[in-house]
């Protein structure tokens, strides 16, 4: 049976106990990717527990919305929203990055739920489209979501895949930037600036949403107007704070793959609870 | 009858095309090179099958990727040099890593593809393919070969690279020659030395045999369709039954088909050994035959190197 819509004061909610088991499930790993895990956090819980069609039951379900994990690196939100929506058992995560487990360190196929196995970045909206030619030729209606990282916009790859969603219209297309400004070695703007980014992609035949990506309320209202959309493919311009919610962590290019130790652990975990990692917002 | 030359782009063109007539889920992703690798042969019959993403190597692979999770068999086709170089990461990672049903195939292989030059000519495939996991790596020999390995790559699931040629090459095999992925060819019996060699290498590896015959040398010639997975057995037959071993391949010598021959020799049945490729060098612009001599492609550079490992032996 498929997942029904959640109430967004719920999603809300468990969005706090996402991010602490994401930090749990890192501290555990001893390394993993934070940063972009925290910030794209309301854009997963929004996904699975109010947008698509899925059954955590049956991961392969002809009919299922397809979510293309693009920033394969985020492995631990992916995992975490996964186990929460039970894919696979919560205990399972603290086997992540171990040898001998399923839960790769970043996004493999072997994990229930999982599409494609990326890690190299600007791989992911190609194969998105690749699905939602091919969904069409076969007759199925089912939506293809792309999760990109800003960093990863830098690939020139991606820009060939967006001129390809735009020539053969795929309505069904949907890309998702988690845009929190931050990558591997700073800011980036500073290193390879993407603005104007929305023009960008407007510009290559996309309908443009911006919206605070922390705000579930948002994230909700972005989707529901692009099934409005016809004829050209969307992207929601997700506005999010790299390591949101842990202030040591928030805007720092350090926590871009970097686990906490047990007293960072200990402390963000404080925070959390105190209150952060809420719908307090993006800019 | 002598039967004219044809590439071996032309067969593939062909096959794809007649395998689209009862096999409805065969798809073709083109990078705007179909015209060329001979794969609008199928677009003009089957438009509604058929992508031109544009001169976009990467898009062709990932594209072709995710429309094989929805049950087609994809066929993403360019120039060889284009694709697996320029797209070599989007192979690894989106149709090997993730072990999709898509078949490389590319024309444009070997020095053959002439007055281009270097840039359009592509020595490195078989290396760089072969050394991708879940990959198989074909080069057929013929028209004939080069339709049958359509078929059989069709049918089989999972990823496959396979170099076709721009360059006519002689019919030298037969119509009920098997083709089997795996399994090489024996196309002449022999005792002194075996050559082992794949595409348009094989008529000069048969000619070489025909004429070192007249000297009193006999060789065996054995046409290695299937670089990887090599056929081992053939390789350790082969050593028994001759003891000394010349592989001969349109690729840089480093990484391929002797590379591959080599490693089953070291490990399996240790013989003496030659290997005939382009030593180490870009190509440049000529005809196919300039080219082919210039690089030691020629039947005569098979004859010196049996020559040379019979001393060896």
């Amino acid at each position: 049976m498929s997942v029904k819509p959640l109430d967004i004061v719920s999603l809300e909610r468990q969005a706090v106990q996402i991010r602490h088991e994401i930090l749990e499930t890192l501290a555990c790993a001893g390394s993993g990717h934070p940063g972009g895990s925290l910030s794209s956090v309301e854009i997963m819980l929004t996904l699975y527990g109010h947008q698509m069609s899925h059954k955590p039951s049956d991961p392969k379900w002809e009919g299922r919305d397809r979510l293309i994990i693009s920033k394969g690196h985020v492995s631990p939100v992916v995992y975490v929203t996964l186990a929460n929506f039970g894919y696979f058992p919560k205990e399972e995560l603290k086997t992540f990055r171990k040898f001998g487990a399923r839960l790769q360190g970043h996004v493999h196929t072997k994990v229930p739920g999982v599409e494609f196995s990326t890690g190299s970045l600007g791989h992911g909206l190609a194969f998105a489209n690749g699905i939602a030619l091919g969904a069409r030729m076969r007759g199925k209606d089912f939506k293809v979501y792309c999760l990109l990282g800003d960093g990863e916009i830098q690939e020139g790859s991606v820009w060939e895949a967006a001129m390809t969603a735009a020539h053969y219209k795929l309505d069904h297309v949907c890309a998702i930037v988690d845009y929190n400004k931050v990558q591997e070695n700073g800011p980036t703007n500073e290193i390879k600036n993407l603005e104007p980014l929305g023009q960008k992609w407007a510009s290559f035949g996309w309908h443009v949403f911006e919206v605070n990506g922390h705000s579930i309320k948002d994230l909700v209202a972005a989707f529901d107007a692009l099934k409005d959309i016809q004829g050209k493919p969307s992207v929601i311009i997700a506005h999010t704070v790299k390591g949101k919610g842990v202030s040591f962590m928030e805007g720092k290019s350090a926590w871009h793959g970097k686990a906490p130790n047990q007293e960072q652990l200990a402390q963000a975990l404080k925070e959390l609870s105190a209150g952060g990692g809420s719908a307090s917002g993006g800019k | 009858m002598e039967l004219k030359p044809i590439p071996t782009r032309d067969g593939f063109g062909e096959e794809i095309t007649a395998l689209g007539r009862v096999n409805q889920n065969i798809v073709v992703v083109s990078g705007d090179l179909e015209d060329a690798t001979r794969a609008e042969y199928f677009k003009k019959e089957f438009p509604e099958r058929f992508f031109n993403l544009g001169i976009a190597e990467q898009d062709v692979i990932g594209t072709a990727a995710g429309l094989s999770t929805q049950g087609f068999v994809v066929f993403a086709t360019s120039f060889a040099v284009f694709l697996t170089n320029r797209a070599y990461d989007m192979i690894r990672l989106d149709i090997c890593y993730n072990n999709c049903n898509v078949k490389v195939v590319c024309s444009h292989g070997g020095v053959t593809v002439g007055e281009d030059g270097a840039s359009a000519q592509c020595l490195e495939d078989f290396a760089i393919m072969r050394v991708l996991p879940n990959m198989r790596v074909i080069c057929p020999a013929d028209v004939l070969e080069a339709k049958k390995a359509t078929r059989a790559i069709t049918n089989t699931p999972g990823p496959f690279y396979m170099r076709t040629s721009r360059a006519p090459l002689p019919i030298i095999t037969k119509q009920e020659d098997p083709f089997v992925i795996g399994k090489a060819n024996v196309l002449r019996k022999g005792k002194d030395v075996t050559v082992i060699a794949c595409g348009a290498m094989v008529s000069e590896a048969l000619s070489a045999a025909e004429k070192l015959f007249h000297e009193g040398i006999s060789v065996k010639v054995v046409n290695m369709h299937t670089i990887k997975p090599i056929d081992i057995q053939a390789i350790v037959v082969s050593v028994k039954e001759t003891g000394a071993i010349v592989t001969a391949e349109e690729h840089q010598m480093a990484g391929g088909l002797g590379s591959a021959v080599a490693e089953v020799v070291a490990e399996h049945a240790p013989a003496p050994m030659e290997i005939i490729g382009v030593k180490d060098s870009f190509g440049e612009s000529g005809t196919p035959a300039q080219l082919q001599a210039h690089y030691g492609l020629k039947d005569v550079n098979i004859i010196e190197a049996v020559k040379k490992v019979i001393k060896r032996k």
